[in-house]
C-alpha cells in the first residue's frame, strides 16, 4: 500500500505563502486559521546570514500520536489512501487531546468545533490530482508521492540531496523531508 | 434619490465591515465564498480568464461551484503563468467577496473633503462627469483634464479622453517606478526593458540582482524563472541593504550601503575592463564610444568604492570576475521599481552598460527579444491634435522623459503653470499612496474643479473624490485584450466569470457612456464589447469563442537572441550600444555615469526604504479577505542591535518620525539580523486612512505618508523617494 | 553563539503563540477524578475491612458525595469540549491505544460501582452478604486505582509536551488523589478513632506524593534537552514559585509538619491541614497542565 509524503525543497522555495493561499481557497479554511505556513529560520549574525524557508504543515506522520490518542477514532489513518491522517468530523467530540499531542502544532479547532488540519487534499489526491499547495507553487519547489516507490519522484529526490524532517527526536516519524 | 449622510454612510460601511469584521476578522467563521460543503451533484465551471491583482496579467482559470466563486489557478496555455498564479492570483476570489467594494456610485453634495455623499444612479453620474468636463474643455480647453490611470483597464479611459482632445494622460508606473531604468537603457541600448521585463532569468548561469528581491516582490513569471535559475545552480550575487529572500539564495550576499549601487557599478565595470574580462567581440561589433567610456572608468577602482559603499576590494573583484565566468549568460538584472535617490536614471544606464560589457543584451540568459501577436487596433477616426502640447515636463525640462509624468500633471495643477489643469479622473491608482508626499496631491486637488475616481473599493484617494464611479472587478467583467510582448506571443482574453453583487460596471462601459454624453459616439462605433474584441481578432484570424474557450492562445514561437536570428539592432543615434552618450553630453549630463554620495541620516537616524509582500498589490489587496488573513499588517525591520540598544521588543508597536516631523500610524517591530543598522524596511501599501475600510483601518504604517521629500531625476523626472530618514518613537 | 531568528506564521487560536487547548475545565476534572478515585479507593478498604458499618463512620457519606463529586468533573469536562453533541461519539467505540477513551469507559463503570456502594452506605438489608459487600469493595478499589492512574496517563501518553512525558505522572496523580481523599474524610470523619486513622493515611500519601514529586522532577533533569527545558518551568521557570509554594509546600510540606503531631494528640486536629492538601491537590493539577501546554519540542 502506499505511503503518501511531501518532499519540499527550500532552495527554491521564497516563501512567498501561494501554498497558503491556495489552501485557504480550495479548501474554505476559515479566516485566523490555516492549515498550512511558511516558517523563516534565519540563523548568524548581521550580515553574514542564511535562510531557510519552509512551507509546513501537518507531517501525516508514520506513527501519527494525534491518531492513538484520539479517543473516539474520529482522528485516523486512511490505510486505503497512502496513509493520510484525517479526521472524521462528526466522529470528533472537540476534545482536543490530538491538538496537545502534536509536537508540530498543526491541529487547530474548526469554527464548527471538531479538530481540522492539513488533509494533503485528499479529496483531490483520491481522484489523482496533487494537493493544492504542490499544484500552485510558482517555484516548483513541492513534490508530492509515495515514499515507498523507490522509484517514485519523492524517494529519487530524497536519495540525491541532502533533507532532513522537523523534530526528528519527538518520534513521530513525520513523512514531509525538506531538501536543503 | 436617496441622500445617503456621512454618518449614515460610514454606518452602512462600518456595518457591513463591522459584519466582516466579526464574521471574517474577530471571531473565526466559515469563509462565506466556501458556500455548502462539495457533493457529487455539484455543479463546477472553469472560465478562463486573466488575473487583474497586479498589472502581469498571469492567464488564469477561474472555478464557481453551483455558480458561486470558488477557486482560481494558472491557465496551463498561458506563458506568463505557465499555469501557476502566485499568491495574490490565487487570493483573488477575495477581490470578488470584498465586503468594502463601492457598490453605487457617489457624488459629493458638501465641500471637499466633509465626506457626505449621495448615492446616485449611473446616469446622474455620468451626467455629472460629462458636464463637468464639458464645463473645463469650455472654459479652459480639452486640455486641462487629465487621466491618471494604471493596469489594462485603463485602455477604454484613455481613448475616451484622447478623443476628447487632451494629451495629459499618465501611469505612475512611469515617473514613479520604471521610468528611470526604461531611459537608462534606451540610452545606452536605444530599448526599454519593458512590461514584463524582457529578461532571460531562466537562462541564465549568473544572476546580479540589485535591490531587486524576487520571491518578495512577486512577478510571477520572474519568481518562477528565478526559483529555476536557483535550481539549476545559476550563481547569484545579490546586492541589498537587506538581507531579503533572494539574498538566502545567493552565494555573494553584498550588504551595500543605501545610496551607492552606483560606485559599486562602477567598480565592477572598471575590474572588468581592466582585466579585460568584457566580452571583447561583442564589445567592438556592436559599441559606440568605448576607448572613451574605459578612460572614464579609470579612477573607480574596488579600492575607491570600498569607503562608499562599506563592500571589500576583494569582493567586488571576485562577484566581476564571477559574472565574467559566466558571461554572456550573466544577467544583471535591472529591477522595476527604481525610482530611488534621484540619480536613477544614470544608475539604471550603469546596469545597462554592466549588461553591455557582459555581452547580455540580445543573448541566451540576458536579454531576450520579446515578441507579440499582433492584433490590428480598432480601427477609429484619428484623434483630434490638441491645441496644446503635454503640461507634464514643459519645455522638455526632463529631456529624456519618453512618457508622462504624473508628479508633472501634479505640479501643474498646483501651480496653474504652463497652463492649469483642472481635472481629474483616476482609474484604479490610489494616488495618495502612489504619489510621493501625498500633501502636495491634496493641494492639488484643491485647485481642481471636478475630480472622478474609478475604483473597486472606497480608497484614500476615492475619499477626495467629487464622483466616485463603483468598477467590478476583473472577475465580473471583460476588458481589453493583453498582447503584451513576452517569451513567446500571445493574446489572451478577460471576460466575466460571475456577476458583480451590486450596480458595479466595467471601464468598458464606463468610458463608452462618457464618451456618448460628451459628443465623442464617433470613437465608439461599437455597441459591445464582444463587438469591439471579435472585430480586433478576426482582424488578427482568430475567433472570439476559441478565445473564449482556451483563455490564450499563443502564436508560432520568434527568434529569442542574436544567436536564433534576432537582428542585433541598436535604435541609438548611433546605431550602437552607447557606451559613451553623446546625447547626455549634449544635455549638460555625465555620458558616462558618475557617482555622487547620498546625503548621510541625522545621527540617531535611518534611512527608510520600503518593498513588496508577495501577499499584497501596492495598497490595493489590504481589504482582500483571503489575503489579508494571510497578512494584515507590515512591520518595520530594525537592525537587531540597534533594536536592543534603543529597547525595542520584538512585536512592540512604535510610530516613524521623518525629517520633516511627519509621524506615522503605530507600526509593528521585527528586530532582525537581516537589516543593516543604518536603516529600516517597511512593505508599502499599509496604514490605511480610509474609513471605509475597516478591515484595514490604521493597521501597519504608511510608508509613503513618511516620503514628503523627493529627489527629482533631472533627466527624465523620475522621483526619488528612498531620501527620506525616520526615528522610532514609543506609540504612546 | 550563534542566534536564530525564527518567524512562523501561523496564528491559529489555542494553538499560537503558544498551546492554550485546556483552560481551568481539564485542571478541575483532574482533581475531582482523582479525589474520587481516592474516595473509592478508601471506600473499598472501608468495605474489606468491615469498617463500613461503624456508626459515625465516614463511610456513609462517601459514595454519594463521589457521586457528586464525579458529577460535577465529568460536567467540566463537557464544557471543555468543542463539539459538545458528538459527545455520545465516546461510548461507540474503544480505542485500546487512547488514555482518553479508556477513560471515558472508566467513568462510565465507576457509576454503577458508586451506585453499589451508595446502596450499601444506606444500610439496605439487602446489600448485607457479605460476599456481595467484599465484591463492591474491590470493585470500588480496582476502578478507583485505575481511575487515579487514568488521570495521569493521559497526560504522560501526550509526548508532545515533554513536562508530561514521565511515567511517574500516573503514579503522582494517583497517590495525590488518594491524599485528597483522605484529607477530605478525615475533614469529614466525626469519628474520632477514623480522624486519626485518615489522617495517618494522609501523611503517608503526602509522604510518597513528596517523594514522587522529587522524582519527577529528577527523572525530567535526567533526560532530553526538551524534558530539561521542559521541567525547567517550574525550576526557575514561570511556575518555579506556585510550585513549590503552593502545591509542594503549603499542599504537602506544612500539612506533614502539622498533622503527625496531631496523629499523636500532641496538638489538635485543625481544618487547617486537610484544607491546605485539598488545595495543593488542585493546584497540582492546574499548575502541570498550565506548564504542560508551555512545554515544546521546538
Amino acid at each position: 500500500m502506499a505511503r503518501y509524503g511531501m518532499v519540499i525543497d527550500t532552495a527554491r522555495c521564497v516563501g512567498c505563502m501561494d501554498c497558503v493561499v491556495a489552501c485557504k481557497t480550495e479548501n474554505g479554511v476559515p479566516d485566523g486559521h490555516c492549515r498550512d505556513w511558511i516558517t523563516e529560520e534565519a540563523r548568524g549574525a548581521w550580515p553574514t546570514v542564511r535562510l531557510e524557508l519552509r512551507s509546513e504543515r501537518c507531517n501525516h506522520c508514520d506513527r501519527p500520536p494525534c491518531v492513538t490518542c484520539c479517543p473516539t477514532g474520529a482522528s485516523h489513518v486512511e490505510e486505503e489512501l497512502g496513509r493520510i491522517v484525517l479526521v472524521a468530523h462528526d466522529q470528533c467530540i472537540g476534545c482536543k487531546a490530538c491538538l496537545a499531542s502534536c509536537p508540530y502544532d498543526a491541529r487547530f479547532i474548526h469554527p464548527e468545533g471538531y479538530a481540522d488540519k492539513c488533509t494533503f487534499c485528499a479529496h483531490r489526491v483520491a481522484k489523482g490530482l496533487e494537493p493544492a499547495c504542490v499544484a500552485v507553487c510558482p517555484a516548483r519547489c513541492m513534490h508530492f508521492g509515495d515514499l515507498d516507490d523507490p522509484l517514485g519522484e519523492v524517494s529519487r529526490l530524497l536519495e540525491s540531496r541532502r533533507n532532513h524532517a522537523l523534530l526528528p527526536a519527538a518520534g513521530t516519524g513525520p513523512r514531509i523531508f525538506f531538501l536543503t | 434619490m436617496t441622500t445617503l449622510s456621512r454618518r449614515r454612510f460610514l454606518q452602512i460601511s462600518t456595518g457591513a465591515a463591522g459584519l466582516a469584521a466579526a464574521g471574517c476578522f474577530q471571531g473565526p467563521q466559515v469563509p462565506e465564498w466556501l458556500g455548502p460543503a462539495p457533493a457529487a451533484a455539484d455543479e463546477i465551471r472553469t472560465t478562463p480568464t486573466y488575473c487583474d491583482v497586479c498589472f502581469w496579467k498571469c492567464g488564469a482559470l477561474a472555478t464557481t461551484r453551483n455558480g458561486r466563486l470558488w477557486k482560481i489557478e494558472g491557465n496551463p496555455r498561458d506563458p506568463l503563468s505557465r499555469g501557476r498564479l502566485c499568491p495574490r492570483g490565487t487570493g483573488g476570489v477575495g477581490a470578488h467577496f470584498d465586503r468594502t467594494r463601492l457598490t453605487a456610485p457617489l457624488i459629493r453634495r458638501q465641500s471637499r473633503g466633509a465626506e457626505e455623499w449621495a448615492e446616485v444612479t449611473w446616469g446622474e453620474a455620468l451626467d455629472h462627469i460629462a458636464r463637468g468636463m464639458q464645463a473645463i474643455r469650455q472654459q479652459y480647453g480639452p486640455e486641462a483634464m487629465a487621466l491618471f490611470s494604471h493596469g489594462i483597464g485603463g485602455n477604454f479611459l484613455k481613448h475616451t479622453f484622447k478623443a476628447f482632445g487632451t494629451p495629459n494622460l499618465a501611469a505612475p508606473s512611469y515617473a514613479q517606478c520604471r521610468g528611470p531604468r526604461d531611459v537608462g537603457f534606451t540610452l545606452t541600448f536605444g530599448d526599454e526593458v519593458g512590461t514584463p521585463e524582457r529578461t532571460d532569468i531562466r537562462n541564465a548561469r549568473c544572476l546580479v540582482l540589485i535591490g531587486s528581491h524576487l520571491g518578495e516582490n512577486m512577478h510571477n513569471s520572474q519568481v518562477q524563472d528565478f526559483a529555476e535559475a536557483v535550481g539549476n545552480g545559476a550563481s547569484i550575487i545579490v546586492v541589498d541593504p537587506r538581507f531579503s529572500v533572494a539574498a538566502g539564495k545567493a552565494h555573494w550576499y553584498l550588504p551595500i550601503k543605501p545610496g551607492t549601487d552606483l560606485a559599486l557599478l562602477l567598480a565592477w565595470m572598471h575590474v572588468l575592463v581592466e582585466e579585460g574580462l568584457y566580452d571583447k567581440e561583442y564589445v567592438a561589433a556592436h559599441g559606440f564610444g568605448f576607448e572613451a567610456f574605459a578612460a572614464e572608468l579609470a579612477p573607480w577602482t574596488p579600492e575607491w568604492a570600498w569607503p562608499a559603499t562599506g563592500i571589500e576590494p576583494e569582493t567586488i573583484r571576485a562577484t566581476a570576475r564571477e559574472m565574467a565566468r559566466h558571461r554572456p549568460a550573466t544577467l544583471v538584472h535591472p529591477g522595476r521599481h527604481a525610482t530611488w535617490y534621484g540619480d536613477d536614471t544614470q544608475r539604471s544606464r550603469a546596469v545597462a552598460l554592466l549588461n553591455a560589457l557582459l555581452g547580455s543584451w540580445g543573448r541566451k540568459g540576458g536579454f531576450y527579444a520579446p515578441a507579440s501577436v499582433d492584433v490590428p487596433a480598432y480601427p477609429y477616426p484619428p484623434y483630434p491634435t490638441p491645441a496644446r502640447g503635454k503640461v507634464d515636463n514643459p519645455g522638455h525640462r526632463y529631456p529624456f522623459a519618453d512618457g508622462a509624468l504624473t508628479t508633472g500633471i501634479r505640479a501643474a495643477t498646483l501651480t496653474g503653470e504652463p497652463y492649469p489643469v483642472k481635472g481629474w479622473m483616476v482609474y484604479a491608482t490610489n494616488l495618495l499612496q502612489a504619489l510621493p508626499a501625498p500633501e502636495e496631491t491634496i493641494r492639488a486637488i484643491r485647485n481642481l474643479d471636478l475630480l472622478v475616481v474609478v475604483d473597486v473599493i472606497p480608497s484614500e484617494i476615492a475619499g477626495w473624490a467629487d464622483v466616485v464611479l463603483p468598477e467590478s472587478v476583473y472577475l465580473e467583467r471583460w476588458d481589453d485584450l493583453n498582447t503584451e510582448g513576452f517569451r513567446e506571443p500571445f493574446v489572451s482574453l478577460r471576460q466575466p466569470v460571475v456577476e458583480p453583487p451590486g450596480g458595479q460596471k466595467p471601464n468598458w462601459w464606463i468610458a463608452r457612456e462618457l464618451a456618448l454624453r460628451l459628443g465623442l459616439g464617433a470613437w465608439y462605433p461599437w455597441k459591445t464589447v464582444e463587438e469591439y474584441l471579435d472585430h480586433r481578432l478576426q482582424a488578427a484570424g482568430y475567433s472570439l469563442a476559441e478565445l473564449r474557450e482556451k483563455g490564450v492562445i499563443t502564436g508560432p514561437p520568434q527568434p529569442l537572441y542574436f544567436e536564433e536570428g534576432v537582428p542585433a539592432e541598436f535604435p541609438t543615434p548611433s546605431g550602437k550600444i552607447e557606451f559613451w552618450s553623446p546625447q547626455l553630453a549634449r544635455a549638460g549630463f555625465d555620458p558616462v555615469p558618475r557617482f555622487k554620495a547620498p546625503e548621510e541620516p541625522p545621527a540617531g537616524a535611518f534611512r527608510l526604504l520600503f518593498g513588496r509582500s508577495p501577499v499584497h498589490t501596492f495598497s490595493r489587496t489590504q481589504t482582500n479577505p483571503v489575503l489579508a488573513s494571510v497578512q494584515d499588517e507590515n512591520e518595520v525591520w530594525v537592525n537587531a542591535a540597534v533594536a536592543r540598544r534603543q529597547g525595542w521588543e520584538q512585536g512592540a508597536y512604535v510610530r516613524l518620525r521623518n525629517q520633516d516631523g511627519v509621524v506615522s500610524n503605530r507600526v509593528k517591530v521585527r528586530a532582525t539580523e537581516r537589516i543593516r543598522p543604518d536603516c529600516v524596511y517597511m512593505v508599502h501599501g499599509f496604514g490605511h486612512t480610509a474609513k471605509g475600510l475597516p478591515p484595514a483601518f490604521r493597521k501597519g504604517a504608511s510608508d509613503n505618508l513618511l516620503v514628503s521629500r523627493y529627489a527629482v531625476d533631472p533627466l527624465m523626472g523620475g522621483t526619488g523617494m528612498n531620501v527620506n530618514f525616520v526615528t522610532l518613537e514609543a506609540e504612546a | 553563539m550563534e542566534t536564530t531568528e525564527l518567524t512562523v506564521h501561523r496564528l491559529n487560536p489555542l494553538v499560537d503563540p503558544g498551546l492554550h487547548v485546556w483552560g481551568w475545565e481539564i485542571p478541575v476534572y483532574l482533581f475531582l477524578g482523582g479525589l474520587v478515585a481516592g474516595l473509592m479507593i478508601l471506600s473499598g478498604y472501608l468495605l474489606l475491612t468491615g469498617r463500613h458499618r461503624r456508626p459515625a463512620g465516614a463511610f456513609h457519606r462517601l459514595p454519594g458525595l463521589a457521586i457528586a463529586l464525579l458529577s460535577l468533573g465529568m460536567l467540566a469536562l463537557f464544557l471543555d469540549l468543542e463539539h459538545k453533541l458528538y459527545v455520545w461519539r465516546l461510548y461507540t467505540t474503544f480505542q485500546i491505544a487512547s488514555p482518553m477513551s479508556w477513560g471515558a469507559w472508566i467513568l462510565l463503570l465507576v457509576y454503577p460501582a458508586l451506585a453499589a456502594s451508595f446502596l450499601i452506605s444506606r444500610q439496605s438489608r439487602r446489600m448485607e452478604r457479605p460476599g456481595l459487600v467484599r465484591r463492591v469493595g474491590l470493585l470500588n478499589l480496582g476502578l478507583g486505582l485505575l481511575l487515579g492512574i487514568y488521570t495521569g496517563v493521559l497526560l504522560s501518553a501526550l509526548g508532545a509536551r515533554p513536562l508530561w512525558n514521565s511515567a511517574l505522572l500516573g503514579p503522582l496523580f494517583l497517590v495525590s488523589g488518594l491524599s485528597s481523599a483522605a484529607a477530605l474524610v478525615h475533614l469529614m470523619a466525626r469519628d474520632r478513632e477514623e480522624r486519626d486513622l485518615f489522617a495517618k493515611a494522609d501523611n503517608l500519601f503526602l509522604g510518597t506524593e513528596l517523594a514522587l514529586v522529587v522524582l519527577f522532577v529528577l527523572g525530567l533533569l535526567s533526560a532530553t534537552e526538551a524534558h530539561v527545558q521542559a521541567v525547567r518551568l517550574l525550576l526557575g521557570g514561570p511556575y518555579t514559585a506556585v510550585f513549590w509554594v503552593f502545591v509542594v509546600g503549603l499542599g504537602i510540606v506544612v500539612p506533614l509538619i502539622v498533622q503527625p503531631p496531631a496523629v499523636r494528640h500532641r496538638i489538635r486536629h485543625t481544618p487547617v491541614a486537610p484544607l491546605l492538601v485539598l488545595a495543593g491537590g488542585l493546584a497540582l493539577r492546574f499548575v502541570i497542565v498550565q506548564a504542560g501546554q508551555m512545554s515544546h519540542w521546538r
